[in-house]
């Protein structure tokens, strides 16, 4: 280095470094516009407008799925015994978050139904893991190909992710939440407003 | 390589033709670059089948470029659906595939080349750890080439998205939402990378872009590279020896033969025309793969409501998202789809080290002791079970298993999801305790010369 400096023109040295600095700060500005074009369009941020579904024709024991903002959104009948059913789950201690406290709900959908009224579940249906859409494993028992006990919920297809008929995830999953419920309101007995409840203070 | 000022320029001999290669030359580093990488580069005399693989890696990148070049032609990368409510992407596909005259042929050696792009490139790599290739001073000449599988697989992975078929889709829903998991920086990097709160048109649009124009030309830059790096140090050989120090009085290695005509025209020449046949046997007779190739449920039209009840990447994929698969505990408190990621992304960043995990005083196979040759031979094993497991389910067992029984040890011992976890930790093992196996392994005497019948 000391060398170098003896025969180092010192105020050209300050230029070249100060130039040198100058440009790649200007080339590294210059990817910020680049960046910011990756972020989603205004288009794309618009596009969450809520969704009406008809659930007037849906029998006990059906579902439904309608999309919300590019996702599914499930709506499940549930039957007295699917109802039944949560509890008994509960008691075999085979949930991670029972109360659903650490999962995403409007505040009206943090019960043990996670729904607003125990009959309709709302809920999107993807997969907190890495966003698969699970699959239907309505019926008890052996009749899905699942276990003995199995109580009927769904289960993930791409890493096996187990949840109930609340969509609460089961112990010992990839997954670390329970399915996540959007803002929804009733309209009517048959009509159900989804990505917009009457408080407005809940988003999903 | 720059010029080499050490080759004389061209001379002509006073033929028009001589007089315009005169002219040309003096203009540009004609003779010297012809000169420098393949009449005048000396290649070992030893070099066996393991050295078919990187040439063919070159042919294949060909046949990829001029394919994907005429597929774009009549490629749509639109995800809005159709009159007939089909997306624009996917019946543009099937398009190509029906109308599109010889569009099927073109399409067909596209996806058949990417599979051969990592069935070479696979080979290719283990040759490297075969014979020592990445040892000094050939450090620069594997990282190029770790550098290069990694643009392969971004590659892969985005042009596998295009179809817009249901695998494209949910496939890119599963990867994309492993950068989520990411501590901090993860939610938006994902929302970032798709442009989208969900996989869609300006995913696909983003990935269209990226891998027709910025990856290939990346990768074409990154080739150059590992040439370049090759030619400076010279190739090693099967016996793991340098023939560069023993040369004869012209400077030569006395081991060496020009890479041009006897590698070239001579070695590389026919292995290709063999490889072509089984290209093209492939190509027309089963394009598909047994469903490992093209997936047969990237035939149906992307559905963001339905995810398929299989869903596994292509083939080529799989050791490393076994690996992904593999990390199930939450450690230091982040969650363990992170360390997923990290498992997944480690596995193929730890092969950038080899060169200095390696501490084996001979480089070969041949001339190594039995731990290495055990070690990798458990190591092969591990990653084909590891990439077989990864084209199944996570709750597949080898030999079935009735559910009847319960879970009995045995039952364990032969689960998908306990050879995951087991095969996965030997992988790390295999590389992170390497600098102490490999230095007290019991090597045969390395000889000065290459063998050569």
């Amino acid at each position: 280095m000391s060398e170098q400096k003896k025969d180092c023109d010192n105020e050209r040295r300050n230029l070249l470094l100060a130039t040198s600095v100058v440009s790649g700060v200007g080339i590294a500005a210059t990817a910020v516009p680049f960046v910011a074009s990756l972020a989603p369009s205004e288009r794309a941020k618009a596009a969450g407008a809520p969704v009406v579904a008809n659930v007037g024709k849906l029998a006990p024991g059906e579902k439904m799925v309608v999309k919300w903002q590019g996702k599914p959104v499930w709506i499940l009948r549930r039957t007295p015994e699917m109802i039944a059913s949560l509890k008994v789950v509960e008691e075999q201690g085979k949930l991670v978050d029972p109360a659903s406290e650490k999962s995403i709900q409007p505040a009206y959908a943090q019960n043990e139904a996670r729904a607003a009224k125990d009959e309709f579940l709302v809920t999107i249906g993807i997969c907190t893991h890495l966003g698969c859409s699970p699959s239907d494993k309505l019926k008890t028992g052996n009749a899905e190909g699942m276990a003995a006990d199995w109580v009927g919920g769904f289960i993930c297809p791409c890493h096996g992710s187990l949840f109930d008929l609340a969509g609460r995830v089961f112990k010992n999953m990839p997954a670390p939440t329970n399915l996540d419920i959007p803002p929804y309101k009733y309209l009517s007995d048959a009509e159900i407003l989804i990505g917009e409840d009457s408080n407005e203070t809940q988003g999903a | 390589m720059a010029a080499n000022s050490s080759f004389p320029k061209y001379q002509s001999d006073g033929s028009l033709l001589g007089n315009a290669m005169e002219w040309f030359d003096a203009r540009f580093p004609m003779t010297s670059m012809w000169k420098a990488h393949l009449s005048e580069y000396y290649a070992p005399k030893n070099f066996n089948f393991w050295y078919f693989f990187g040439s063919m890696a070159i042919v294949v990148l060909i046949i990829q470029f001029v394919t994907g070049i005429f597929l774009v032609m009549n490629y749509k990368p639109d995800g809005t659906l159709n009159a007939a409510g089909i997306p624009v992407a996917f019946a543009s596909v099937e398009y190509i595939m029906r109308e599109v005259p010889g569009g099927w042929l073109i399409r067909y050696m596209h996806s058949t080349g990417a599979s051969a792009f990592f069935i070479v490139v696979y080979l290719h790599m283990f040759r490297g750890m075969l014979y020592g290739s990445y040892r000094k001073p050939r450090e620069l000449v594997w990282i190029f080439g770790v550098l290069i599988f990694l643009c392969l697989m971004a590659e892969a992975f985005m042009g596998y998205l295009l179809p817009w078929g249901q695998m494209s889709y949910w496939g890119a829903q599963v990867i994309i939402n492993i950068f989520s998991a990411i501590p901090f920086i993860g939610p938006d990097l994902s929302v970032l990378i798709r442009g989208d709160f969900v996989v869609s048109d300006a995913t696909l649009n983003r990935f269209f872009a990226f891998h027709v124009c910025a990856v290939p030309l990346a990768l074409l830059g990154l080739v150059v590279a590992h040439i370049l790096a090759l030619h400076e140090v010279g190739s090693n050989n099967p016996d793991g020896v340098e023939i560069k120090k023993f040369k004869d009085e012209k400077g030569i290695p006395l081991d060496g033969v020009p890479f041009h005509p006897q590698y070239t025209i001579g070695h590389d020449l026919p292995a290709n025309a063999i490889f072509l046949i089984l290209f093209c046997a492939v190509m027309f007779f089963w394009p598909e793969g047994g469903g490992y190739f093209l997936e047969y449920n990237n035939f149906l039209p992307a559905d963001p409501m339905k995810t398929p009840a299989h869903l596994a990447p292509v083939w080529y994929f799989t050791p490393f998202y076994s690996m992904l698969r593999a990390m199930v505990w939450n450690f230091f408190w982040i969650d363990a789809k992170f360390w997923g990621v990290v498992s997944m992304g480690g596995g193929v960043v730890i092969l950038a080290f080899l060169p200095w995990l390696d501490r084996s005083p001979a480089k070969s196979i041949r001339y190594r002791g039995p731990i290495f040759k055990t070690l990798l031979g458990i190591f092969v094993f591990a990653f084909l079970i590891l990439g077989y497991l990864g084209t199944k389910t996570p709750g597949h067992y080898f030999f079935g298993y009735v559910p009847s029984e319960g879970l009995n040890p045995l039952n364990y011992l032969l689960s998908g999801d306990f050879l995951t976890k087991t095969f996965t930790f030997y992988y790390f093992l295999f590389f992170l305790t390497m600098p102490y196996w490999s230095k007290i392994d019991k090597c045969k005497p390395v000889p000065e010369r290459v063998t050569f019948k």
